[in-house]
């Protein structure tokens, strides 16, 4: 058979897909296990630098250690504000919740407004989890709320931390995002992320008042302690961070749930 | 090692480099660059790719029918890409989150494709191999000057190490935010050819 006929030519191209195709599928499937507990870690590595708990550079080890001893995910109805992890009728296998994709599933998910969707992220899962934080003395300390919004260039996924008090911020940390490094990239500067600790989230009637402003605050003015310097040169990252917050301590985010856990607080 | 080979191998870093000279694979010199951790990351991931993709093109040189041979080099460089992906997800997981899409987007460096095409269909698997290698140096070598710049300038650091006390942390350095967006790759690599044909007056094209 010659080189250029036609039978020859399928030959060689059935014959290098089904090479190809195993050396793309092997590595696929042997690297999944190591592939899936990256991911894993990463995720409780986020959960854990949003409390405050662990320094960068933690290994995997301590990592999994500190989580499983002082952290304990539940799942919330973001409608209703109700806990509805033992419901077993929606989550037979609570640990296999996937926020992420559940945004994406009409099914599990709902369109969010056009006018509320200050966050720019089009869609809202009904459920999210929640990271409750515990101190060294197992005291509930910590409540962990995943977030996310549009930025400049990308969507900025993140967690923010709220003291008991569902008032003060104990942390705010930024996993995933593609904003120019530098600049918006900045979200990640752990000098930046310090500013947050100890601002307080909420105005009168639980209104969301934190925002980044332009520039920096001045100590002592009227709305200092809702207010973080601005990221410099990165204007729309920052408004972008404002926005998302008020969308996810707002009415359509996890307000519902912080006022279930206002009332049972006040009983 | 034979002169041929050496001249395959350590040619394509200053006398013909492939983005120096074939002004080929801009796109992502701009685009990993800002830190120079990233781009040599990226640098071992496109030697990687290139080396094997050639000695796999040189090797069924003989056999690829001539009406569909870029089809054919194009799935050995996607094949390649994804496991050098693969392998980079599970053992470098941090690394693989800042270069994202790049290191896909290495199916589309014009280097990979251009030598698959110019010189391993032509050579021996063995000289083909070289032949990635040396191209991916030359590549690798520009990646890294220009990180280095970058990354100094903009960032105040090397590989992450701090050198400049950047001003907004209390230092006297000023951090220069053009160094961190594209174009600064662009005005960069200009510099970089012009310094490279003032010394090697062969490279000059006529005007």
């Amino acid at each position: 058979m010659s080189r250029d006929s036609i039978g020859f030519t399928f030959l060689v191209s059935a014959a290098l897909c089904v090479v190809c195709s195993v050396l793309v599928s092997g590595a696929a499937v042997g690297l999944r296990g190591l592939q899936e507990e990256n991911k894993e870690n990463e995720r409780k590595k986020n959960i854990l630098s949003a409390a405050g708990l662990i320094e960068p550079g933690a290994s995997a080890a301590d990592i999994k250690k500190i989580y499983d001893e002082r952290v304990k995910g539940i799942i919330v109805d973001l409608n209703t504000g109700q806990v509805v992890t033992d419901d077993k009728e929606l989550f037979p296998n609570p640990q296999e919740y996937d926020q992420k994709s559940a945004a994406d599933n009409p099914k599990m998910s709902m369109v969010i407004p056009p006018a509320e969707d200050f966050a720019g992220i089009k869609r809202r899962e009904t459920y999210s989890w929640v990271y409750l934080i515990s101190n060294e003395e197992g005291k509930l300390s910590q409540y962990v709320l995943p977030i996310r919004g549009k930025g400049l260039w990308s969507t900025l996924w993140g967690f923010l931390a709220l003291d008991t008090n569902l008032n003060t911020i104990a942390g705010l940390t930024f996993y995933e995002h593609g904003e120019t490094p530098g600049l918006g990239g900045e979200v990640d500067n752990p000098k930046w992320k310090a500013l947050w600790k100890g601002k307080e989230a909420f105005g009168k009637d639980f209104d969301p008042e934190i925002e980044v402003i332009k520039g920096n605050v001045v100590p002592g003015s009227k709305n200092a302690i809702h207010e973080v310097d601005g990221l410099s040169g990165a204007t729309i990252t920052s408004r972008g961070v404002t926005h998302l917050l008020d969308f996810w301590l707002g009415n359509l985010g996890f307000r519902p749930y912080l006022e279930q856990l206002r009332e049972k607080g006040e009983k | 090692m034979n002169s041929n080979q050496k001249e395959v191998l350590t040619g394509p870093i200053f006398n013909n480099n492939p983005i120096a000279l074939q002004i080929l694979g801009i796109c992502s010199a701009l685009a990993v660059t800002t830190k120079m951790e990233t781009a040599m990351v990226m640098s071992v991931a496109v030697i990687l790719v290139t080396a094997f993709s050639n000695a796999a093109v040189a090797s069924i040189r003989l056999q690829i029918p001539g009406s569909i041979r870029i089809i054919v080099q194009m799935t050995i460089i996607a094949s390649l890409v994804i496991l050098v992906d693969q392998f980079l997800k599970a053992f470098a997981f941090g690394i693989s989150k800042q270069l994202s899409v790049f290191v896909g987007l290495i199916i589309t460096n014009c280097i990979v494709m251009g030598r698959a095409e110019g010189f391993a269909m032509k050579n021996e698997p063995g000289i083909s191999f070289l032949d990635g290698v040396g191209n991916g140096l030359g590549y690798s070598a520009i990646l890294m000057i220009v990180a280095f710049f970058r990354e100094l300038f903009g960032s105040g650091s090397l590989f992450g190490v701090q050198i400049l006390t950047l001003s907004r942390e209390g230092g006297w350095y000023e951090a220069n935010g053009l160094m961190l967006l594209p174009p600064s790759a662009f005005f960069i690599i200009g510099f970089f050819i012009w310094v490279l044909r003032t010394f090697k007056t062969e490279q000059l094209e006529e005007a």
